[in-house]
């Protein structure tokens, strides 16, 4: 088994009234493309920036390919990172931007000149190489920003919300150009994002943190299929939380008596006790005018109060008795096409093997 | 009530004729004056009341009378000396304020701010106080074994050091201002990528800091160097009886008549100032790159 090329130990970062990093320990692998998913606050920054050096005085140690971090000033790490404002130095061209990391270091004149020529053509950005910053657009800074750290050949490139200044059209064709980009150079990439569609598509394996902790590390599928709690099931794409008691366990599952739904069986590994939330994404449920006919399917009867149209499909809320409320992913396809209008009476349901019971 | 149609649109204010007549009128008010002054300085008559036809004699006149021409020198000696260092001194006060925190900082920075806004005669008066003082205490080396010290500083340019060090003192508050807000705009990303690439805090602060300040630096350094050439209060508080600047002695010829030799000197003195003025602000204009 491979050595990680960045392992995190009990990583702890206070500020005043704040824990901003609590207890934090993970492994990240070589050639990974990792992300660190969560909402504004969780803490995903300011562990980047520990991994940089940019960010001292907490506890805890960082290990990257084998050496500790503790005490090695940011200018001597072997990391480099992709500013959320690119950073790139407005007084200086982009060869001279890129070269800097090089001419800092004594490189000589000879090796520097080749190296800033391949990290330009490897962001396409060899015909603007003497432009000014003021003369790109925000995604041609980028590239420059990029090219400036992975001149470096840096052993883990470190981005922090890279994408979040770009228009949607431009942010969708940089994700997939940076995890082109992780491809052919083969380091580690680890991303700090808190959209959880860039992370999704992107990613490896993702970190979703919440209030400085890290709450499930996992592939993006799994994340998605199988999230850990209810903070991580909410956080990344949608899901319908249903309050359930548990009432028993049998071979074939759990029994709980839910909220809208009564007494439903949910396949579940493990035990499962107490107050719990029944999990199930949108696009899980199906919708029709008629009772299910499979007796198996979990099923609720309720009405249209709401239709989102996004034009592939539609975000259809229902609501039930008790007062629960479903969402519904709804294909726009021809039988959708007359079911879909307000105070219609309506049938939600969805097979039990696609329900988690969160706990947490 | 009947409402008279207006083609202005809400805030049009440069199309109402009485705004318009009220600034030139201002204009004219401010402007008027020097505008005479410079016109005069060509005007071929001992008096500034009628035009006798142009010439430039006068500036050939201010230029031989040697006492003119010295305190001319002297002026422009000290305004350099003065701006090297309150550009060094303000410079550095600036990226104090600006890189590092400490306790009762805005106090520091209330007080530096106080050569700028007290009146310059209180400055004039506590600058010739304080040279006093210093000066009864160096007479004490006269006998002592230092007394070159004395004789140092009677040699020219150090004997217009009391002068320059008066200048330093209220003209270093504007160049730290000027700087400190260039500073205000820095992208503190701008730094930590630089340590992030490899560079050292002074690689740092000679590749990225202070290229970014320059615009700020320089143009605090004009407006410290158009300060000193033709500050005349603290001046007059400071400067001995042997050395004189351009302002003093103007004022001095004046008492005896305005004679158009004192216009063409004027005249050079302003095109000095307004050519460092004009630098200044377009050094300051907001740099169209983003910080």
């Amino acid at each position: 088994m491979t050595s990680p090329i960045i392992s995190i130990k009990n990583v702890t970062k206070k500020y005043p009234g704040v824990v901003a990093v609590d207890d934090v320990s993970f492994d990240i692998m070589p050639n990974e493309f990792f992300a660190l998913l969560g909402p504004s606050g969780c803490g995903k920054t300011t562990l980047l920036r520990m991994i940089a050096g940019l960010e001292t005085s907490g506890t805890g140690d960082i290990i990257v390919d084998g050496q500790n971090m503790e005490g090695v000033p940011a200018n001597q790490r072997p990391v480099n990172m992709v500013f959320q404002s690119y950073a790139v130095f407005p007084h200086m061209s982009v060869r001279n931007n890129v070269a800097y990391g090089l001419k800092v270091t004594g490189i000589a004149p000879a090796e520097i000149k080749p190296r800033v020529e391949e990290a330009l053509e490897m962001v396409q950005m060899g015909a603007m190489a003497d432009r000014k910053p003021d003369q790109l657009s925000g995604g041609q800074r980028q590239r420059v920003a990029l090219a400036r750290a992975l001149v470096k050949r840096p052993k883990v490139l470190l981005l922090d919300e890279p994408l979040s200044a770009l228009d949607a059209k431009l942010r969708e064709h940089m994700q997939l150009e940076l995890a082109r980009l992780q491809q052919v150079i083969g380091i580690t990439f680890i991303i700090v994002t808190h959209d959880q569609d860039e992370a999704l598509s992107m990613a490896d394996r993702i970190a979703v943190m919440e209030r400085g902790g890290v709450r499930q590390i996992a592939g993006p599928e799994e994340l998605y299929e199988k999230p850990h709690s209810r903070f991580v099931a909410d956080f990344i794409g949608k899901i319908n939380l249903i309050d359930a008691t548990v009432s028993g366990t049998s071979n074939a599952g759990v029994t709980c008596l839910a909220k809208g739904l009564g007494r439903v069986v949910v396949p579940h590994d493990g035990t499962a006790s107490g107050s719990v939330s029944l999990a199930v994404r949108p696009e899980k449920l199906t919708l029709s005018d008629k009772a299910p006919s499979s007796a198996s399917d979990i099923s609720a009867k309720g009405v249209i109060r709401d239709v989102a149209y996004y034009g592939d499909v539609s975000n259809v809320f229902v609501t039930c008795a008790d007062g629960l409320e479903l969402a519904v992913n709804v294909q726009n396809d021809r039988a959708a096409a007359g079911l879909l209008e307000n105070g219609r009476e309506v049938y939600a349901s969805w097979h039990p093997s696609d329900t988690l019971i969160l706990e947490e | 009530m009947a409402r008279r149609k207006s083609t202005r649109g809400p805030l049009d204010y440069g199309k109402s004729p009485w705004l318009i007549l009220f600034g030139m009128v201002t204009f004219v008010l401010l402007y008027a004056p020097i505008a005479q002054l410079i016109a005069f300085s060509f005007n071929d008559s001992k008096r500034n009341i009628v035009w006798r036809g142009f010439t430039t004699k006068y500036y050939a006149k201010a230029w031989n009378d040697a006492s003119l021409v010295e305190a001319f020198v002297n002026s422009m000696t000290i305004a350099v000396m003065c701006t090297v260092i309150a550009t060094i001194i303000g410079t550095a006060t600036a990226l104090w304020l600006w890189r590092f925190r400490f306790p009762a900082k805005s106090a520091v920075e209330g007080v530096m701010v106080l050569p700028i806004v007290i009146p310059e005669i209180c400055m004039g008066v506590a600058v010739l106080v304080l040279y006093s003082r210093v000066g009864n205490w160096m007479r004490g080396f006269e006998t002592g074994p230092i007394h070159w010290w004395n004789e140092l500083f009677s040699v020219w340019p150090l004997n217009l050091g009391a002068i320059t060090a008066a200048h330093i003192a209220f003209s270093f508050p504007f160049v730290a201002v000027v700087v400190r807000s260039r500073l205000a705009g820095f992208n503190r990303e701008f730094e930590e990528a630089s340590k992030d690439l490899g560079a050292s805090e002074w690689q740092t602060f000679w590749n990225v800091v202070l290229p970014f300040m320059m615009p700020g630096v320089i143009a605090g350094a004009l407006l410290s160097f158009t300060l000193s050439l033709d500050d005349f209060v603290i001046t007059f508080f400071t400067a001995g009886p042997e050395t004189n600047t351009f302002p003093v002695k103007v004022y001095s010829l004046v008492r005896r008549g305005v004679s158009p030799d004192i216009n063409a000197a004027s005249t050079v003195l302003i095109v000095i100032t307004l050519v460092a003025t004009i630098i200044a602000m377009r050094m300051q204009a907001p740099s169209k790159i983003e910080g």
